[in-house]
């Protein structure tokens, strides 16, 4: 599993990159989901979001997902090329996979790479 | 998971949550003398005598085969049924299936759920079309859902045209509640004479969808090229509420360019019965199909190179989505979705467009007969299908009452839903109505005191 060191991660495996406001979803999250099929960005740039509020829906060969926003602020950019890859979050999830940049965000307590790797060495499935 | 429903435990949590000690006092509400009520039932029949007391009831009704010439359609009509198609539906294989979500036992009826969507896609010209809906107006309800999750609640307004069929206006209204959609356009005592463009005013950057209907309620041929177009220079979607029989004959909603094309199939091969069931259908662009609800069954290749049918797209359902989903349309109307496909294929293309050729041959002769009568005539002059609006010497509640009199169910009388219309009659006619048939209705109505 890679969890890049420079990121923070939610409980619900998103990642966020401080330095350039990135978000999207984690390699573990796109493993489990296995080959993504759709993906559907539900802000627009300019939207405010808070931790928590879904910023995208997932849709898989095996299930369907909501993604969450791993931090607060302000939307200023969308991955709007993303629909049209979704296979692109599978083969790239923390490059060309991203799916929306936050400006200024705080990613509140996220965990860092360790912990959330950790966090997904204990998570039976 | 537990399949016991609740525990005494769980029970009283329920009561204490809404505030009440125990089962009595919920039901305080209903007055005790009506909670339990003597029911006064006759001593027990046999399973003769019950035969024989239902068939004597039932023998009051009188119904469209056997006993009463029809001019009634409002949206269900009275079509011929080759036999064929109630023999596939008795068919134990059909009769009893479940729901397709096991490939390797369902290939029956996924295939005929396949072929009932290439059908429909053919008939409109969309892109897809989903298993079904319970009826026309469901399925144009979910337009409006399809519409509201596409633009993500951020457009909230629906135009609907007051032509389109009153009570599906209303399913939308029951459908839509608690969504904060503004409903506009859906007002009886508009201008009935406006035409399509009528409606643009209505249509403005909060709109998501317009919704039309063609032939409209009155049976009146629009095209909706222009008012699509606009409508799209606005940013909203359009759905077109189609007559299936209709399409056979004029030009297809996709050339006209409409979102989402949905209608009532119970014209082809499904008995009037009383009122249902029935079946909706509902097609798209391939663009708007992960909003669609229900699911979708695509062709597909097993691991021996065989040809064979999945569950391809069920993407607002439970059983994917969870407690996301926004759809719980799990029950198609696959048995009827099979009668219409089953009719479509007997009949073929030019079958088809025969049934649709009659039906407009036969209500123009109609038509134009029965307004050479003293005191009636056409109320539009718009092209029409195979329904038009008759005005009427008086109520149409009494020229209805004179004609069933006489053996006639007449047409649905407009007062109900259109306070402007109240000596107006819309009337159907069908492949089913015989020249004498028709003639006797005018022969009626020119007696009529």
């Amino acid at each position: 599993m890679n969890a890049p060191a420079n990121l923070k991660y939610t409980k619900s495996d998103e990642w966020f990159d401080p330095s350039t406001g990135a978000a999207g979803i984690t390699d573990y999250a796109q493993n489990q989901l296995s080959d993504i099929v759709f993906v559907e960005l539900l802000v627009d740039e300019g939207e405010e979001v808070t931790i928590g509020k879904p910023i995208a829906s997932v849709e898989s060969v095996k299930a369907s997902a909501e993604i969450y926003a791993p931090a607060n602020g302000k939307v200023t950019a969308v991955n709007k090329g993303l629909s049209d890859k979704p296979e692109t979050l599978n083969s790239d999830p923390f490059g060309e996979g991203w799916m929306i940049k936050i400006e200024g965000g705080d990613a509140g307590d996220a965990m860092d790479a360790a912990a959330y790797t950790a966090y997904c060495d204990g998570r039976t499935h | 998971m537990t399949y016991i429903p609740i525990s005494p435990k769980e029970r009283d949590a329920m009561l204490e949550t809404v505030g009440v000690k125990s089962l009595d006092d919920l039901f305080e509400a209903i007055p005790a003398a009506h909670r339990f009520p003597e029911l006064n039932l006759p001593p027990a029949l046999t399973e003769m005598e019950a035969a024989a007391h239902l068939g004597d009831m039932a023998a009051t009704n009188e119904n469209v085969r056997d006993h009463l010439i029809s001019f009634l359609g409002a949206g269900a009509y009275n079509h011929y049924i080759p036999s064929v198609v109630d023999h596939m539906l008795r068919r134990g294989e059909f009769y009893t299936a479940y729901t397709p979500y096991q490939p390797e036992i369902s290939q029956g009826t996924l295939q005929a759920i396949f072929e009932y969507q290439s059908l429909m896609t053919n008939l409109t010209g969309m892109d897809v079309s989903n298993a079904s809906h319970y009826d026309g107006a469901t399925a144009t309800a979910e337009a409006v859902n399809l519409a509201f999750a596409q633009f993500r609640g951020k457009r909230k307004k629906v135009v609907m045209s007051p032509t389109v069929h009153p009570q599906y206006r209303e399913v939308i209204r029951t459908y839509s509640q608690g969504m904060g959609i503004e409903e506009a356009g859906d007002d009886p005592n508009a201008d009935l004479e406006a035409g399509p463009e009528g409606l643009m005013s209505l249509v403005d950057d909060k709109t998501m969808l317009v919704v039309v209907q063609y032939p409209d309620f009155f049976g009146r041929i629009y095209d909706y090229t222009k008012l699509i177009d606009d409508a799209h220079a606005k940013g909203a979607l359009v759905c077109i509420v189609a007559n299936p029989t209709a399409l056979l004959m004029l030009k297809t909603p996709a050339s006209m360019g409409a979102d989402i094309v949905v209608g009532e199939a119970q014209p082809f091969g499904i008995p009037l019965w009383y009122g249902g069931p029935y079946l909706g259908f509902f097609t798209t662009k391939k663009s708007y199909v992960h909003k669609m609800a229900g699911r979708l069954i695509g062709e597909t290749m097993d691991n021996r190179g065989n040809r064979s049918y999945v569950l391809t797209l069920t993407a607002r359902e439970q059983h994917i989505k969870r407690e996301r989903a926004t759809s719980n349309i799990c029950s198609n109307q696959g048995l009827l979705a099979l009668a219409a496909s089953v009719y479509m294929s007997v009949l073929g293309k030019s079958g088809l467009q025969e049934v649709a050729n009659l039906c407009y041959q036969k209500a123009h002769y109609a038509a134009t007969e029965l307004s050479k009568i003293d005191g009636f005539g056409m109320c539009f002059t718009d092209p029409f299908f195979h329904e038009f609006v008759l005005c009427c010497p008086k109520p149409a509640s009494e020229v209805n009452q004179y004609l069933l009199d006489n053996g006639i169910l007449g047409g649905y009388d407009l007062g109900n839903d259109y306070p402007s219309l109240k000596n107006h009659l819309l009337v159907a006619v069908t492949e089913m109505n015989s020249k004498e048939e028709i003639d006797t209705l005018v022969e009626i109505l020119k007696e009529m005191k």
